[in-house]
This record gives C-alpha cells, sequence and structure tokens, in this order.
C-alpha cells in the first residue's frame, strides 16, 4: 500500500515536470505564429501632405489596405462645419483639412469609389454612401469610416503611431 | 543475472564516439589545411621608425592630393565622384579616410601609401615591372624624408580617427570589406545600405546603379567578390580570421587584397558577420543554459519514478 | 444495431463505443515485457520521441519555409533563422534530431542483430524496420534538399545520377525524376511534397506495422528465451511481481524508458544548443550555385558507409555492389541459417566475430567514405567494401555450422 501512494506520488511529480517541459514549448510555438518584426516595421506609412490637391481623391496603402486622402476645398469644409460630428472627423495639418480613412466599407469591407461629381462615395457592394469626410449618407454602413491611427509630424502623417490628435477621436468615439 | 549495463553503455558510447571522430575532426583536418594566425602583427611589413607630426600630416595629405581620390568626411572633404563613376574609374570606391587611423594597422598604412601593391598583397596581379598599375597611386614623397613624410600622414590619420576603441563592428566592416562585399541579410550594398523607397521605381533605380558598381568590380577583381551574409556559418571564424590577415593563406593566387586591418577591428568584422549570419547567437546561449538544467531535472525525476515502480519488480 | 445499455459512467461511456479499458490492457497493462532485458531495449521508445521532435519541429519549420529555388535559402537562413522568435531552434532541432535518428537507429538495427530479435517469428518485426530505415532514408535526403544550398543541389546531382544506372544510360530516367535537366524548381518542389506529405505518410503507417509485427510475438530478452508469457502473466497478476520473468509494458517498462529517454535527452539537447556542426554542415550555408562544384561534397554521416560501397569500383560494378548493400541487409532473417535465438557472445565464435567486424568495418566504410579518396583511405576503403560484401556472402555458410546452445 504504502508503496503504491509513493509510486503514484513520484510518477505524478514526473509527469509535473514533464508538463513544465510542454508549457515551455508551448510558449515558444505562440511565439512562433506571432507577427515577423519585418511585419511590424512595415506597419509604418509616412505622408507627405503638401502633396495633395483640393477635390482630387488620393488612395495610399498602409498595412495592405487602402487609404482615402481627401484634401478638403472651402465648399467641403462649410458644408462638414454644419455637422459637428464631421468636423471632428477632418485632420488639420499646416493650416489645411483633410479627410484621412481607410478606404473600406464598414458594412462589409467593399473599397467604395469616390465620385468627383458629387465629391462623395458610393460603395457598388450594396449602395452605402459616404459624404466628403468620411460620415454615412446612406446606409447600409453602421459607421462612417474608421479613421487610423496618426502622428502629425510637421507637415507630415505617420500612420500607424497614435498621436494625441488621433486619441482624441478614439476616445470622442469619431472612430474605433 | 549480472548488471551488464555499464558495459554496454561504455561499448555504444566507444563506437559513437570512434565515429564521430573519424567523421569530423579527423575527417575534416584532412580535407583542410590548417593555417595559424600571425595575431595580425604584419611581420613583413617595415616597422616605422619616425615619430610622426599630425599636423604636418595634414598639409601633406592636403599637397599629395589623396583628396583627388579619396573623401575625408571629418575634415570636411567630400568625395569628388559617387561610388558608381569611381567604380568605373578605378574598380573600387576608394575609402573615406575620416577612421582608417583607426581602423588599420599603422604599420600597414605607411606601406600603402608608399607601395599599395606591396602592402595590399595583390603584387602578383599588379607588376609595375610589367606596367600594371595599381589604381592606388604611391607616395614618391615632397621632397624631404619620405619615410619621416610617411609616418606624419598616418600620424594626422590616426588623429582625425575615433579613438581604435570607439570603433564599431559596423564601422570596421563598411570601411575594410563593404566596398567590395555585400551583405543582403543587412541591407547592405557595395554603394551603402540600401534605403527605403515608397516608389517602386526608385527601388529599381538603386538597384541598377548597384549593379552598374558591381559591373565595374567584377571586371576589376575577376569575379564578383561574394555576398557574406552567411559566412560566418559557412567558413567559421578561424577561417575568416586567417583569411583577412592574408587572404594568400588560404586562396593563392586570389585578387581580395591584404586589407591591414587592427586585431581589434577584425575581431569587430567578425561580431559584424556574426551579427549577420548567427544573429541569434546570445539567445541560444542563454535558453540552452535553461534548457539543459531542466533536462537534468527531468532526468533525475525520471529516474527517481523508476526506481520507486521496480522497488517491487527485483 | 448492436445491444447498449445505460452507460454507469463516462469510462463506460467510451467502453461500450471504443472498448478502451480492453485496449488499455492489450497496448499498455497487460502488454508483457521481459524482464531480461537492458536499457537498449528502450532504443525504441528513443525513436519514438525522436520522431515527434522531428514532426513539431517540422511543422513550425513548414510555416515560413518557401519551396521555391528563389525563396527557399533566404526563406531558411533569414526568416527562420533570424526573423521567427525560436525559429533558430526549430530549425537547429530538427537537423540535429534528422541526424541523431540515425545514430539510434543503427543502435536499435545491431542490437537487433547481436540479440537474435529478427529470427523465428520476429521476421516482419526485421523487415518492417529495414523499411522504415528505407523510408527514414528518403526522408533524410529530400529533407537535405530543402535549404536548397551547395550541397542540397549537388546531392541531389550525385544522386539522382545514380539513376542512370552505369553504362545503361538511362538519362531520360534521370530527367523524368528531377523534372527537368538539372535540379531545379520541378525537382525541388516535388522533394518538398515527398519529404512533408507523402513519406511521413509512408513512416507512420509503417510503424504501425512495425508495431504491429511485434506484439504477438513480443519483445526479445537477453537471453533469447522462450517465454510462456501467459503463465508469468498469472504470476504477476497473482501478486508475485518479483518472481515474474515479465512485467507490465505500462507503467514497469515506460518508467525504465522514460529515464533512458531523459538520459537521451541531455545528449540530445547538448548538441542542439552547443555542437550543431556535425548536423548542419557548413558548405550548406552556401546558396545553390550549379555552376560551381565545392571543393569536398559528401553525404550526411549516416549515408558514408553505403556511399563507400559505390566509390571504390568502377560505375556499372559499384552500382551493383551499392544494390546489394541496400537490399541485403532486409534479407537476414532467411541467410541466417542457424537454430540459435540468443546473444551473439554465447552462438560461438563464427558468428560473434562476425558480428563485430561487421560493425567495425561498417565504421571503417563511414570514416573512409567521408575522407578524400585519395592514398591510403581509397586502398582501405576498397578492402573494406570487399570485406562486407565476402562477410554477407559467407554469412550462410558460417550459421548454418552454428550446433545448437
Amino acid at each position: 500500500m504504502e508503496n503504491n501512494s509513493r509510486r503514484g506520488f513520484m510518477g505524478k511529480a514526473f509527469g509535473a515536470v514533464a508538463g513544465v517541459g510542454a508549457v515551455a514549448s508551448l510558449y515558444a510555438m505562440k511565439k512562433s505564429w506571432d507577427p515577423l518584426p519585418s511585419v511590424k516595421a512595415a506597419g509604418f506609412t509616412t505622408l507627405d501632405m503638401t502633396i495633395y490637391q483640393e477635390n482630387v481623391m488620393v488612395t495610399e496603402k498602409w498595412r495592405g489596405k487602402p487609404i482615402f486622402v481627401l484634401k478638403q476645398s472651402a465648399k467641403m469644409l462649410e458644408k462638414a462645419k454644419e455637422n459637428p460630428r464631421d468636423i471632428e472627423r477632418l485632420v488639420e495639418i499646416a493650416g489645411a483639412h483633410y479627410m484621412v480613412c481607410v478606404g473600406l466599407c464598414t458594412h462589409l469591407g467593399c473599397i467604395p469609389a469616390f465620385r468627383p461629381a458629387s465629391n462623395d462615395f458610393k460603395c457598388a457592394c450594396h449602395g452605402g454612401e459616404f459624404d466628403a469626410s468620411g460620415m454615412v449618407q446612406m446606409v447600409p454602413p453602421p459607421r462612417g469610416f474608421d479613421i487610423p491611427p496618426f502622428k502629425i509630424d510637421g507637415s507630415k502623417l505617420v500612420l500607424g503611431e497614435a498621436g494625441p490628435e488621433w486619441q482624441a477621436m478614439k476616445d470622442n468615439g469619431i472612430t474605433l | 543475472m549480472k548488471n551488464k549495463e555499464p558495459l554496454i553503455l561504455a561499448v555504444v558510447v566507444f563506437f559513437t564516439l570512434v565515429t564521430y571522430y573519424l567523421v569530423e575532426p579527423f575527417a575534416h583536418h584532412q580535407m583542410h589545411k590548417h593555417v595559424e594566425s600571425e595575431g595580425f602583427a604584419y611581420a613583413d611589413l617595415p616597422a616605422i621608425t619616425k615619430t610622426g607630426s599630425a599636423a604636418s600630416g595634414q598639409e601633406l595629405i592636403m599637397n599629395a592630393g589623396c583628396a583627388g581620390c579619396h573623401s575625408i568626411e571629418v575634415a570636411g572633404m567630400p568625395a569628388p565622384m559617387d561610388a558608381v563613376m569611381a567604380a568605373q574609374s578605378y574598380g573600387v570606391n576608394p575609402p573615406d579616410l575620416s577612421n582608417v587611423g583607426a581602423i588599420f594597422d599603422a604599420k600597414f598604412l605607411a606601406d600603402l601609401i608608399k607601395n599599395p601593391a606591396h602592402a595590399l598583397n595583390v603584387e602578383h596581379k599588379f607588376d609595375e615591372a610589367k606596367g600594371q598599375m595599381h589604381p592606388m597611386v604611391a607616395f614618391y614623397g615632397m621632397g624631404g624624408d619620405i619615410d619621416q613624410e610617411i609616418a606624419d600622414m598616418v600620424a594626422y590619420l590616426q588623429s582625425i580617427a575615433v579613438k581604435p576603441e570607439e570603433v564599431t563592428s559596423t564601422m570596421a566592416f563598411e570601411n575594410a570589406c563593404g566596398r567590395c562585399h555585400a551583405v543582403g541579410y543587412e541591407n547592405w550594398t557595395q554603394i551603402g545600405e540600401k534605403p527605403k523607397f515608397k516608389h517602386e521605381k526608385d527601388a529599381l533605380a538603386f538597384d541598377i546603379k548597384v549593379l552598374e558598381y558591381q559591373d565595374s568590380l567584377k571586371a576589376y577583381m575577376g569575379k564578383l567578390p561574394p555576398d557574406l551574409s552567411m559566412y560566418i556559418r559557412s567558413r567559421g571564424e578561424h577561417f575568416i580570421n586567417t583569411l583577412i590577415e592574408n587572404p594568400q593563406n588560404h586562396l593563392a593566387g586570389t585578387a581580395m587584397p591584404r586589407v591591414g586591418v587592427t586585431a581589434h577591428s577584425a575581431e569587430k568584422v567578425i561580431e559584424y558577420l556574426e551579427d549577420a549570419g548567427d544573429s541569434k547567437r546570445h539567445e541560444r546561449a542563454a535558453i540552452g543554459k535553461n534548457v539543459m538544467i531542466y533536462i537534468v531535472i527531468f532526468a533525475i525525476f525520471a529516474l527517481l519514478w523508476k526506481k520507486q515502480v521496480w522497488r517491487d519488480l527485483h | 444495431m448492436a445491444h447498449f445499455t445505460k452507460a454507469t459512467s463516462i469510462k463506460d461511456w467510451f467502453n461500450q463505443r471504443l472498448a478502451v479499458e480492453k485496449l488499455e490492457k492489450v497496448m499498455m497493462s497487460e502488454y508483457w515485457i521481459p524482464k531480461n532485458i537492458n536499457f537498449l531495449w528502450a532504443m525504441g521508445m528513443v525513436l519514438v520521441i525522436t520522431f515527434v521532435l522531428l514532426v513539431v519541429s517540422g511543422i513550425f519549420l513548414l510555416m515560413y519555409y518557401v519551396p521555391t529555388t528563389d525563396g527557399a535559402f533566404y526563406s531558411v537562413n533569414y526568416t527562420i533563422m533570424r526573423e521567427v522568435d525560436f525559429g533558430w531552434l526549430w530549425r537547429h532541432v530538427h537537423g540535429v534530431a534528422a541526424s541523431v535518428v540515425f545514430l539510434i537507429i543503427y543502435i536499435h538495427m545491431f542490437t537487433g542483430i547481436y540479440y537474435g530479435s529478427y529470427k523465428k517469428g520476429r521476421e516482419l518485426i526485421w523487415i518492417s524496420g529495414m523499411l522504415l530505415f528505407v523510408a527514414f532514408s528518403a526522408e533524410a535526403f529530400s529533407g537535405y534538399m530543402l535549404p536548397w544550398g551547395q550541397m542540397s543541389y549537388w546531392a541531389g546531382m550525385v544522386i539522382t545520377n545514380l539513376f542512370s544506372g552505369g553504362s545503361l544510360h538511362a538519362d531520360g530516367l534521370v530527367e523524368w525524376i528531377r523534372g527537368d535537366y538539372v535540379p531545379a524548381q520541378a525537382f525541388l518542389g516535388r522533394f518538398f511534397m515527398l519529404h512533408v506529405l507523402l513519406i511521413p505518410l509512408a513512416i507512420m503507417g509503417l510503424i504501425g506495422l512495425h508495431f504491429g509485427a511485434l506484439r504477438i510475438p513480443h519483445v526479445n530478452n537477453q537471453d533469447g528465451e522462450e517465454i510462456d508469457f501467459e503463465h508469468e502473466a498469472k504470476k504477476y497478476l497473482d501478486g508475485d511481481k518479483a518472481g515474474s520473468k515479465v512485467m507490465r509494458f505500462a507503467n514497469d517498462f515506460m518508467s525504465k524508458d522514460m529515464m533512458v529517454v531523459g538520459v537521451f535527452l541531455i545528449f540530445f539537447f547538448y548538441l542542439v544548443f552547443y555542437n550543431y556542426g556535425f548536423a548542419m554542415d557548413p558548405v550548406n550555408f552556401d546558396p545553390a550555385d550549379g555552376l560551381k562544384t565545392p571543393a569536398h561534397i559528401y553525404p550526411e554521416w549516416y549515408f558514408l558507409w553505403s556511399y563507400e560501397i559505390l566509390r571504390p569500383f568502377n560505375i556499372d560494378l559499384g552500382l551493383v555492389l551499392f544494390a546489394f548493400a541496400q537490399v541485403i541487409f532486409v534479407l537476414l532473417p532467411f541467410l541466417d541459417r542457424s537454430p540459435n535465438t540468443c546473444a551473439a557472445n554465447r552462438r560461438g565464435p563464427l558468428f560473434a566475430v562476425w558480428f563485430w567486424l561487421m560493425l567495425s568495418n561498417m565504421i571503417v566504410l563511414t570514416a573512409m567514405g567521408k575522407l578524400p579518396p585519395e592514398g591510403i583511405f581509397s586502398t582501405i576503403g576498397l578492402v573494406s567494401a570487399v570485406l562486407f560484401v565476402v562477410m554477407w556472402l559467407a554469412l550462410p555458410i558460417i550459421t548454418s555450422m552454428e550446433k545448437k546452445v
């Protein structure tokens, strides 16, 4: 009887030691799945905001996703000021205002097309529409374009880094 | 039943070790001749007998026309032409002289100024008698005691350089090796580290410049010096050290020059190559220690379990 | 539909559907192992552990390996070795395990030869084991191609050239195997497929066959004694554990297995972290170059004895003897004509000498296979190769002269 309980103990003790090794191996395996350093380093894009023109929508790239950059004209700004939520979505750099957002419809992820004639975006998949400051103007999208984390660096915008202006947008619920 | 296990273990270990010895150390010794290092003493080069004056050296270097090919960044003297054009003219881009006083051996520098092909150990390729001139023009003196003048020039170069202890692995490698050897894994090309380009057109333009440089280099050297990214693992530290010391020891007749680095710089070059080709060595050592401790504990617990289970089996 | 009753416990639920208790008895607690064995009997478990290490490390390498001639070398030596967290660890484990597994295979094989564990009823264990050796050899060769270094390329070139059959000049066959005139993308792709899918499946199937062939004859013992397993098992189950000649596989034998595995892992991990050059040859850290053969090419150490039998002769004779060497071990149960199943040292001087001479000769062949084929080394190699063939031809003769022990 005594032997049995001791044998049981030693077997369990060995099992526990082996378990420690197994857990350590699982940790190493989990780390091997992590995104590679080169992937994470590529997660920053710098935009030179001086090259954009009013009314011209330019598509950039950040973390493999399209980024819409639309420099606001005076007419667009006027319309945006009518709606407090709209004006808060815009980024101000060196006196000019820009809409900078992820160019994916917040409904199910298609890329909406820019319509220069009406200065808005139309999504072909299910008919959703966004205005020139990225706010929804026709359902089904549930919210305006998402705004990527950004940091203002003089006349440059660094996408991927969370600056105070973006943090404020996030805290106010402008973007997720 | 006599317990034969110790004897059996001894037999297995014996045959394994004999096989290992014959296949690894013995065979590799037969295949590769061993070259002893001379500790970067450069015994064949004459010692510098004169005490150099940096001030005189500065004047001499300005007047001797060194800046016609070499930039001296710390003295505000830029390169006379870009790397690609320089390679077209001379075969390879002449190095910046800011830190050569710290990276390279003083005896070597002195001999190099006086007789480049001799110091670099490439006289078999650049034979003056046959009119094959080394692209670097030898210094024939400015009228005074040439050995004093050269000692002054070396003293100047040492005075503008960082302290020898401050030579980093990147400095040593880029200066002594990087104008001929690319290291893809560190993003190093012969014309410098490849920058990040936003537009593919600019990236391709840079690549073309590298290829043009490499064409000139290949014509000059006979074949393109290899990319060194994995050389620390394919050649090993000892081979690389003795090769740097004198390429002719391992590759008789090679066009690779003796680069004349100090022992400290050579260490730094090895460190650079290790960071390129064996970057995880510190992590491997650290984790190795922990794993060895763990696995010994594992074996002990297995032994104790076995002893308990077998108590009533004997 | 068979009759099922309401389950009395979770164990009972599984028992009615999967017969787990019966399975556990047959495979573990009432699978009887003779007590008269030594630690060499644990080599099978060591092989299982090593195979598991190879599969697990292989899984993580497979996540990042790029099977193209352009991308392979970089994916291994940059992405896996420098970028992936613990990537270097999986690669070191995989390379060292691939080499060490053959050390254990050879120890396991020669244990079987020494104790006569291939005779009388155990022939299929031996044959399935030799097929496993062939499968592991193919797995090792195909795996070695993948980093696409200089050794990968030139080993691929040389070994596929063997299939030209010497004077038969079957170049078409060689090109068909490669999928191209030289080892190139097609070659790499198909050996990737073999290494990752087809051969591992074959190995797992053969392991099943190997275990199945072992179950009925039971494991051999140091004296080759024919044990009445039912009688001894009854003694054990009646309480006379010390007096019985057998023990349970689980946990009696397994606890000793684990102890041997523990010692093995100390040796193994020491190699992984501190002494791995023998398994990761420096020549393979040069990217493949079809226009430049390295100064010294040689196979991995476990193929050297075989390589040395091929080398000393002209191509046709070499190929014939090479084929002979691959096949002859499989035929051992039928070439050994003696009536004795026991340790070699008890089978009379002839077989004992044959055993130790065969083992030593294979080590000499291994060493000569690595050395440059010049001078004294090529002479010794020739003599050893001839001795190998002669010894196998002599085996039926010397064993038929053995008296019953």
